[in-house]
């Protein structure tokens, strides 16, 4: 059992990188990576987010949405799958809206280091993407939190070592067409061959 | 002045041709690189990667390369005793039609894989082709850049070239060295602006875009033996199926191992001589002896670790000890020539101890865990480059952090 979170854990940080493998999230991504400091802050705010929002959308898949699901109020031939998209968007909305007012109104130095990252992250897809993922692989509930963790967690590498490359390459002299965002996607594309080591890890 | 050779005084005469207002100063990047190459620079090099000495960017390159060339050498030796072995197995005349067997015929060198000079010769007809096609459509691009960019042409394209072909297998088709070397040095080194300011080995770059791109030409059993149709695994991938038991059965020994007559890509397989171009490398203090202790303890503690974690005997990959690890595969060449480049590892004392450990943990989780990579060298040194500048981050950031603790208590 601990084994299999274990291994768990590792294919949905690194196997299957959110940001290097499956592309997901890349807006913010790209944009939010010039400096290490913001993107460990950022990096943070999506962990703690698809920690809760995989689990807490797995909860409403298996008792409210799913085929059957509520057969505990009496309406067992109901399906509602078809809900299921603009739920877990607007569940991801309001459980970061709700994030953002217990960390302001409880630890405050946190929510100043998060600051305008919380509510960017509603909008970012690796958060939707880890949901949906959850959803299609038929996750235990304990295997959706740690999936949640374990791809946050891999999506904050991703963009933290993205922010130090960058912040190192400040000193270089790329081509002027490709200044900005180009060079970016080329580094996020040799950072992803170099992460396809990790592909097929068996443990 | 008396004393100066021809060909120095006729570079001298040419110089005005090529400066600033010359006839050919379009060319002064090709002027300056055959110059430079030919002679020791008046100017000293004055931006990275040299921080500290007199020890200028020529120097570190050219010296990188004398410390490639014994590894570069008994590899050359071993892929013809390897090729010339395998035709010995399969009986006479069974590859005929090729034109290194004409020019082996025509010379009466022989196939006798006891005969020293035979395999090198045999050796050197795969090793020339590669190494050629590299250098000029590696120069090409090279050289298109620092003109169009006007930056210098310098030799560490002598070095990516050079370390590019050592990792390559004997059988490479010959456009995918080209393939691969333009990569390299396109996408790995000059869209950041050329040497030193790239953030990946280019020469790694380039081979790691062949692995992935064309894996039946740079992995498997049937490319590393250059005979047709002749297959033989490279004993990691024998241990990778079979463990320790299917090295024993091959009949390989530690020593051939460090010795390197084992099948392998064209410099890597001699842990001996890579240990040469080691100690020359740290005693004129090129590269750091730091990077290559710390992947060393990084290999052996992960493969103590695999070793007590697995479990399946002999025949099972884990259980492999980790002297055996240091001498197959790329280990031995790519911790000494690769993970030390000096633009792509990390740049303070204590991160490069991290850096080195992770290179060599990594390698060694890729090889016994992944199932679909046999060798981890090449992927490990890549994914320390990529998290060198971010080790090197925590390292200042920590020291400072620390010394304003020190600086408040004794306010």
């Amino acid at each position: 059992m601990m084994e299999n979170y274990l291994s768990l854990l590792i294919h949905a940080a690194l196997t299957e990188n959110l940001a290097l493998s499956l592309f997901l999230g890349m807006c913010t991504f790209l944009a939010v990576s010039k400096r290490i400091d913001t993107a460990i802050g950022l990096g943070i705010a999506v962990v703690v987010v698809q920690g809760i929002t995989v689990p807490v959308n797995h909860l409403i898949m298996s008792h409210v949405l799913g085929e059957g699901a509520l057969a505990w109020a009496g309406l067992a031939e109901m399906d509602l799958r078809f809900l299921g998209l603009v739920t877990y968007i607007a569940v991801i909305a309001a459980l970061v809206q709700i994030l953002e007012m217990v960390l302001d109104r409880f630890f405050p130095p946190l929510y100043n280091t998060l600051g305008i990252f919380l509510p960017l992250i509603t909008v970012n897809c690796a958060v939707l993407g880890g949901t949906l993922l959850m959803v299609q692989r038929q996750y235990t509930l304990g295997e959706s939190v740690v999936f949640g963790i374990g791809s946050g967690l891999g999506w904050a590498l991703a963009i933290v070592v993205l922010a130090g490359i960058r912040e190192k390459l400040k000193y270089s002299d790329v081509p002027a067409g490709l200044r900005g965002l180009g060079i970016t996607f080329i580094i996020t594309g040799l950072i992803s061959m170099a992460f396809m080591g990790f592909s097929g890890l068996v443990f | 002045m008396s004393g100066r050779s021809g060909l120095r005084q006729r570079l001298d005469r040419m110089r005005p041709l090529f400066a600033r207002g010359g006839r050919f100063e379009k060319f002064s990047v090709v002027f300056e690189m055959i110059d430079t190459l030919l002679y020791t620079p008046a100017r000293p090099t004055r931006t990275a990667p040299h921080v500290r000495d007199h020890l200028d960017l020529k120097r570190i390159m050219i010296f990188v390369v004398l410390a490639c060339l014994p590894a570069m050498l008994v590899g050359i030796y071993n892929v013809g005793l390897q090729a010339n072995l395998a035709l010995a197995g399969l009986g006479p005349a069974t590859d005929g039609g090729s034109w290194r067997n004409v020019v082996l015929d025509g010379l009466s060198i022989g196939y006798d894989p006891g005969d020293l000079p035979a395999c090198f010769v045999h050796g050197l007809l795969f090793f020339l082709p590669l190494y050629l096609v590299t250098l000029v459509v590696g120069g090409f691009w090279e050289v298109l850049f620092a003109t169009l960019r006007r930056h210098e042409v310098n030799e560490g394209f002598l070095v990516t070239s050079w370390l590019f072909v050592a990792t390559l297998p004997p059988t490479l088709p010959l456009w995918q060295a080209a393939l691969g070397i333009s990569f390299g040095v396109v996408i790995g080194k000059e869209v950041f602006g050329g040497t030193g300011k790239n953030f990946l080995n280019p020469a790694l770059v380039g081979r790691a875009f062949l692995f992935f791109s064309y894996p039946a030409w740079m992995s498997g059993d049937a490319v590393w033996v250059a005979v047709d149709g002749y297959t033989g695994a490279t004993p990691l991938a024998m241990a990778a199926n079979g463990g320790m038991a299917a090295i024993h059965e091959a009949g390989i020994t530690w020593q051939a191992a460090f010795i390197g007559t084992i099948p392998g890509s064209l410099g890597e397989t001699s842990a001996l001589a890579c240990l040469i171009g080691a100690l020359f490398l740290v005693y004129t203090g090129i590269a750091s002896g730091r990077i290559m202790l710390a992947v060393v303890l990084g290999m052996v503690c992960a493969t103590l670790l695999a070793n007590g974690l697995g479990s399946g005997g002999d025949s099972a990959f884990s259980q492999m000890p980790w002297h055996w690890h240091m001498v197959l595969g790329g280990a031995a060449f790519g911790l000494v020539f690769m993970a030390t480049d000096p633009v792509s590892a990390a740049l303070t004392p204590a991160g490069k101890w991290l850096y080195g450990l992770f290179i060599g943990a990594v390698c060694i989780l890729i090889r016994i865990a992944n199932p679909a990579y046999a060798e981890g060298m090449m992927l490990a040194i890549l994914l320390g480059n990529v998290i060198a500048p971010l080790l090197d981050y925590l390292v200042i950031r920590l020291h400072v952090h620390r010394r304003r603790r020190r600086r408040a208590r004794v306010e």
